[in-house]
């Protein structure tokens, strides 16, 4: 964890209420894709944590969804404005542990942190397949930067505007070699995929409210077959086999 | 260069600087970040006898100027925190820690401070009565004189270390808690835990909180807290540790100013893992401004000015 201050350089809608955020900074905590940044912003108490969706060395770039006041605000801010932030947050996508194979499989917002472990993974010389599901046409996104990489995009989309018609495990049960998976969108996703039968590995990408961000609240706890853990600390990425799906900690 | 030095009880705190209970939970991440030794104390996690899991997710929602949480009480239990954490805090602290116990009754409270008589590093007792009491339906422990009191009786005769009691906010009249506490042989009070409050999610017309309700925490509560400081201090003689939306060094003279021997630092440390850190470096400028040598020559100094 590192606390440093960060210029946003560009913000670019790319989608509805869905933006790209260029910022400059000291990115040297951040040291996994799945990891993010807690952003501190003004007149608001608690920080705003958000997925890191690329960086190099001087340069990170979010992906940020307005679902808020704060995220309101913050897609809003003029470039140059100075942003407090805690980096390196997080345990991220641990690519070892992902065989040869493994399907990205993202849904909306959650796209994010794919992009930057797709970057990772076909730098490691390894293909990369990606299913990434939207609402419709209209509201997808990077989908030009995914192919750029050279990921194998599939998409879905629930109105058929686009790709499959229906979710990312439409397209999944089409793919029935893709045993692994390393995924992040809505909570509904993540299950469905979680339970398909085809599916015997993988690693979820969790969300939750949370206070600090790294550890100490505990405000962020669930339960895994591991016990209690962190989403901010633990997590956010955890592994199928520990993965229990209930509200309750 | 100003002497910072308090003491609580007989206990010598190198500061008055106190990371609050459930904001710090047992040093670990924060000793990540930067060394302990610079604090006064701290005071770790709320621990319970047996091992709790929390309330259900969400536990936490932003307000203006704080937040609400409704963590419940998370904590490893008594018999884990003395095998795991314990070890652990000696390596990463030298000074004296707090130790907030809670309990869902008489015998638990007094089981949990002798549990605690052997660890070395525990130097104080923060016994939280917001605990609510199984035997009484639920209602807390620190909402009524009596209960208060039957409390600081059933913890003061398990213990030979100092207790003091962390009163609620979420009552009438606090001075007459601190009252009961006093008299029933508390060595201080810690005053304030969380204000109760709660948000509504707009979207689904329902309250945000899983628990419905959370504590209120943050700037927000820190001139509750002040005034109830200050209430507590003309009602009793114990020292006190002012808590409550503490975000500076100069919040931490206020508090002081208002009767507190010593400051927690709650919700700060949440925004920003570094803040005692900067609170205690900025405290030798508040002493040169308020024309004080020593440190400790403030508390109460509001009620004599």
């Amino acid at each position: 964890m590192k606390k440093s201050v960060f210029t946003l350089e560009r913000a670019r809608r790319l989608a509805g209420d869905v933006w790209e955020l260029r910022l400059s900074g000291d990115t040297s905590a951040i040291t996994a894709p799945g990891q993010f940044v807690n952003l501190e912003l003004p007149g608001k108490f608690l920080r705003r944590p958000i997925s890191v969706c690329d960086w190099e060395e001087g340069r990170l770039t979010l992906l940020v969804k307005e679902a808020g006041e704060g995220t309101k605000e913050l897609v809003r801010l003029p470039a140059g404005t100075k942003l407090n932030t805690l980096s390196g947050l997080g345990n991220g996508f641990d690519l070892a542990a992902a065989p040869e194979g493994a399907v990205l499989v993202g849904g909306g917002i959650g796209i994010a942190p794919l992009y930057g472990l797709a970057k990772r993974m076909l730098a490691a010389g390894r293909s990369v397949p990606a299913v990434l599901g939207f609402r419709s046409k209209e509201d997808a996104f990077y989908l030009e930067e995914f192919a750029a990489l050279g990921a194998e995009v599939r998409t879905a989309s629930e109105d058929g505007s686009l790709g499959t018609r229906g979710f990312v495990t439409n397209v999944l049960k089409e793919l029935p070699d893709c045993r692994f998976v390393c995924a992040c969108g809505p909570t509904a996703m993540l299950k469905a995929v979680h339970a398909l039968p085809q599916i015997t590995g993988g690693q979820f990408s969790f969300e939750a409210r949370m206070a600090c961000g790294f550890g100490a609240c505990v405000g962020c706890t669930i339960q895994t077959k591991k016990g209690l853990r962190r989403v901010c600390k633990d997590g956010p990425i955890f592994h199928k086999e520990d993965i229990v799906w209930q509200t309750s900690p | 260069m100003a002497d910072l030095s308090v003491t609580l009880a007989g206990v010598t705190l190198k500061n008055p600087i106190i990371p609050a209970s459930g904001t710090f939970g047992y040093g670990r991440e924060f000793a990540d970040a930067y060394d302990l030794d610079l604090l006064g104390s701290f005071s770790w996690k709320g621990t319970t006898r047996d091992p709790r899991p929390g309330n259900l997710q969400p536990r936490i929602a932003e307000t203006a100027a704080g937040m609400l949480n409704a963590v419940g009480l998370q904590n490893p239990g008594m018999e884990a925190v003395l095998r795991e954490e314990v070890p652990n805090i000696a390596r990463i602290f030298h000074g004296p820690v707090i130790a907030n116990v809670c309990g869902f009754s008489l015998e638990e409270y007094a089981e949990n401070c002798r549990a605690l008589e052997e660890a070395e590093p525990v130097k104080i007792l923060e016994v939280n009565i917001s605990c609510p009491n199984v035997h009484a339906g639920g209602k807390n422990f620190g909402s009524d004189p009596h209960s208060a009191a039957a409390v600081t009786r059933a913890v003061r005769a398990a213990t030979k270390k100092p207790v003091f009691m962390k009163l609620s906010p979420n009552v009438t009249d606090v001075a007459e808690i601190a009252r009961a506490c006093e008299a029933e042989g508390a060595d201080g009070l810690c005053l304030i835990n969380t204000l109760l409050g709660m948000r509504i999610d707009l979207n689904t017309k329902r309250p945000l909180l899983q628990n419905r309700t959370g504590g209120l925490s943050g700037p927000a509560v820190f001139p509750v807290a002040l005034r109830m400081v200050w209430d507590v201090y003309e009602a009793v003689k114990l020292p006190i540790i002012g808590c409550g939306g503490v975000s500076s060094a100069e919040d931490a003279a206020e508090m002081m100013l208002a009767g507190a021997t010593a400051v927690e630092v709650g919700a700060a440390n949440l925004r920003d893992p570094w803040a005692c850190k900067k609170i205690i470096e900025d405290l030798p400028g508040v002493c040169e401004r308020l024309g004080v040598e020593k440190l400790s020559d403030l508390t109460g100094g509001a009620h004599h000015a």
